[in-house]
């Protein structure tokens, strides 16, 4: 009996001790819901202080014990939140739980990872996942590039004007039909001495990595667009090929484009499958709705986006200074190949297991 | 004065109540949590939105314009010598800062959006100031944690949408090209971009198509004072020591909106608006109330008003309006 009273009067006492103006303010309100809205209201206070300090970027200072305490806190701010909107008229309690509530919402719910450890994930497995959820329209996108290669060469074999409307005035410099093969060969070897490498280089991913990002965006049109300039671009390496076979130079050139032309290729085909990808899946939704298909497709290939401009660095660094560097078709191709097989076994082989 | 207005005119209030609510009622959007919580949003308005983007754009090239300003500065105190081939440390230093410019550039025009949107707020800079912020949308999937692809995919496709007609405008103006052309097709380009959240329920972009995501208003809010535990809600006027007891009668003519504007005409606290509120509710009562303490006959109406339609929740008998019956 005297036991069970000083436990009842410690419990109570307790109770007081931790916030006794709430206690005896809440012992005063003459309302139910007043009483209730007191009650808890430190603990409101204490996340949103939490919600506060996070949301500035200072997850760091925050103590671990408040860090743990998140998502209970998260917890009574919503339930708080439903018993006011059924017991409460007092709007601006339930507005302010309602913002509150939200707000914790968008922290306990929001972006798992931090960057850094998203793109751990990324490279470890999640990249080539998407690359082979890509499935039939990385298909496509190559069946498109080798078409428009095709196309490129037989209608410049058919009629020599075509090169001019195909390769426009970017690389008909020296490079025209009609060019010597001292000409041609001059610009595929014993350029070692050109500098200014490291500017080419950077401009060259600055300029591939925002048509990639083109051929991707422009899958929004149902993948039209993207078909389109995937078999523009492409044409216009038929026809450079068709160029250097006529002079007999085609193995050298092969050569000399396969050093970052492997991984560049590899790069746009995926961008040109990820822009079908999305065309493929609004066009075509199956079971879901357009919009959820859309937005399923578009954070897949988001993912095999963000892995293309890697790509593109990788390439433009290549082109910059490998190409120029390696000056013989056997080692360039080489290289080329090289490169090729570990894109290849990296989305395909690596880790596929595991990940599924 | 307007929110003095349900009690003044019988009428029109009702109508307008409506009015108001179905304002909102557009903008929102219900998510429900995996607690089962239903947590209400409002999609952010168009304006808020296009004036995000204008802030963002002024401080992106606010950004590219310093940055440049202070590479040139360093590439003069290196000594400028734009002839690149030089075998020098000055020429390797202007190389370097050439390749810095570019990297920073696509950093500027691709990783700004990106960095603020993956950052706890989900909002850059401009969102934030405009108070709004991105979320991911509650599709039929259920699912609506905002994901690093998301952020991604939506900033990837604002790259046709913004910068592809400027581009295409300005390569066809460096071509010496047909510019009326081009300025007209950009222009075409830009407006179907433009419109397209106007012309569906969720003022989606076709970024937020493609990512699965919207962007609402990210409110903020700090818990109000109590106005049912301080001053004449609890008894006495500080006043004039009068105290205000209302009869079942008295508090039966009014419903929760009216309780509502009534809290918010004194959360305001302006005289002139509780005098009219206090006569209008005096007329309504035949109660005789002094003037000058129309502040507490107010707090004192407001708790006892409150207590009694809280009682009448807890019992299951919710009433909206004056005009709903069932006391």
């Amino acid at each position: 009996m005297n036991a069970v009273t000083t436990g009842i009067a410690r419990t109570v006492g307790g109770w007081f001790a931790k916030a006794p103006e709430q206690a005896v303010a809440a012992e005063q309100a003459a309302l139910r819901s007043d009483r209730f809205r007191l009650g808890r209201e430190p603990e409101w206070k204490r996340l949103e202080a939490i919600v506060k300090r996070m949301e500035q970027g200072r997850v760091r200072k925050l103590s671990d014990e408040d860090l743990l305490a998140l998502p209970v806190l998260y917890r009574t701010a919503a339930s708080s939140l439903s018993i006011a909107r059924e017991t409460s008229l007092d709007a601006a309690l339930v507005g302010y739980l309602e913002a509150l509530t939200q707000r914790a919402w968008f922290l306990v719910y929001g972006p798992r990872a931090s960057l850094w450890s998203w793109f751990k994930r990324f490279l470890g497995g999640e990249w080539s996942a998407s690359v082979r959820g890509l499935g039939i329209d990385l298909a496509v996108a190559l069946a498109l590039m080798i078409a428009g290669t095709a196309v490129g060469w037989l209608l410049v074999a058919s009629n020599p004007e075509w090169y001019y409307a195909l390769v426009g005035s970017g690389f008909a410099d020296q490079r025209v039909p009609g060019a010597s093969r001292e000409v041609l060969r001059g610009t595929l070897f014993g350029n070692q001495g050109q500098e200014g490498m490291s500017v080419f280089a950077a401009a060259l991913f600055s300029n591939n990595a925002q048509v990639s990002i083109l051929c991707f965006a422009l899958g929004f049109a149902f993948g039209l667009p993207t078909m389109l300039l995937l078999i523009q671009n492409t044409a216009l390496l038929g026809a450079m090929l068709w160029l250097y076979h006529g002079q007999g130079l085609l193995l050298d050139f092969v050569g000399w484009l396969s050093i970052h032309g492997t991984t560049e290729l590899f790069a746009i085909l995926l961008a040109g499958a990820s822009g079908i990808h999305i065309g493929r899946a609004m066009a075509f939704p199956g079971n879901a709705s357009v919009l959820d298909a859309a937005a399923a497709a578009g954070r897949r290939s988001a993912q095999v986006m963000t892995g293309v401009v890697l790509m593109l660095i990788v390439a433009a660094l290549l082109e910059g200074f490998a190409r120029q560097l390696v000056d013989s078709t056997p080692s360039r191709l080489i290289v080329g190949g090289f490169m090729l097989v570990l894109w290849t076994g990296y989305f395909f082989a690596f880790l596929r297991r595991r990940l599924g | 004065m307007a929110l003095a207005l349900p009690f003044r005119r019988n009428q029109e209030s009702r109508s307008q109540a409506r009015a108001i609510l179905d304002h909102e009622a557009k903008r929102r959007r219900v998510i429900v949590t995996p607690e089962g919580v239903p947590l209400q949003f409002l999609l952010a308005s168009r304006g808020a939105r296009a004036a995000a983007l204008f802030i963002d754009l002024a401080l992106i090239t606010g950004a590219i314009v310093g940055l440049t300003l202070i590479l040139i500065t360093i590439a003069q105190k290196v000594g400028i010598n734009l002839d690149r081939s030089e075998e020098t440390a000055a020429g390797r230093a202007i190389q370097a800062i050439v390749v810095l410019w570019f990297v920073a550039m696509f950093l500027f025009r691709n990783a700004w959006f990106l960095y603020f949107e993956l950052g706890p707020r989900g909002a850059t800079p401009g969102k934030r100031m405009t108070g709004i912020r991105v979320a991911a949308r509650s599709g039929s999937a259920g699912g609506a944690r905002l994901t690093t692809e998301a952020v991604i995919a939506r900033n990837l496709v604002r790259d046709i949408e913004l910068f592809m007609p400027l581009i295409f405008f300005f390569s066809a103006w460096a071509d010496g090209g047909d510019t009326d052309m081009a300025s007209w097709a950009g222009l075409a380009w830009f407006l179907i971009f433009v419109l397209f959240p106007f012309f569906n329920r969720d003022r989606l972009r076709c970024g937020d198509i493609i990512a699965g995501t919207w962007v609402v208003e990210a409110p903020k809010r700090k818990l109000e004072q109590a106005l049912s535990v301080a001053g004449a809600a609890r008894g006495h006027s500080q006043v004039t020591g009068a105290t205000y007891r209302f009869g079942d009668a008295d508090l039966a003519v009014y419903g929760e909106f009216e309780l509502q504007v009534l809290e918010r005409v004194l959360r305001e606290n302006r005289a002139e608006a509780m005098q009219d509120v206090a006569a209008t509710i005096c007329r309504k009562i035949d109660w005789v109330a002094g003037s000058g303490d129309e502040r507490a006959f107010l707090e004192a109406y407001y708790a006892q008003l409150r207590a009694r339609l809280e009682m009448g929740m807890r019992f299951g008998k919710r009433r909206a309006d004056k005009h709903s019956g069932g006391n």
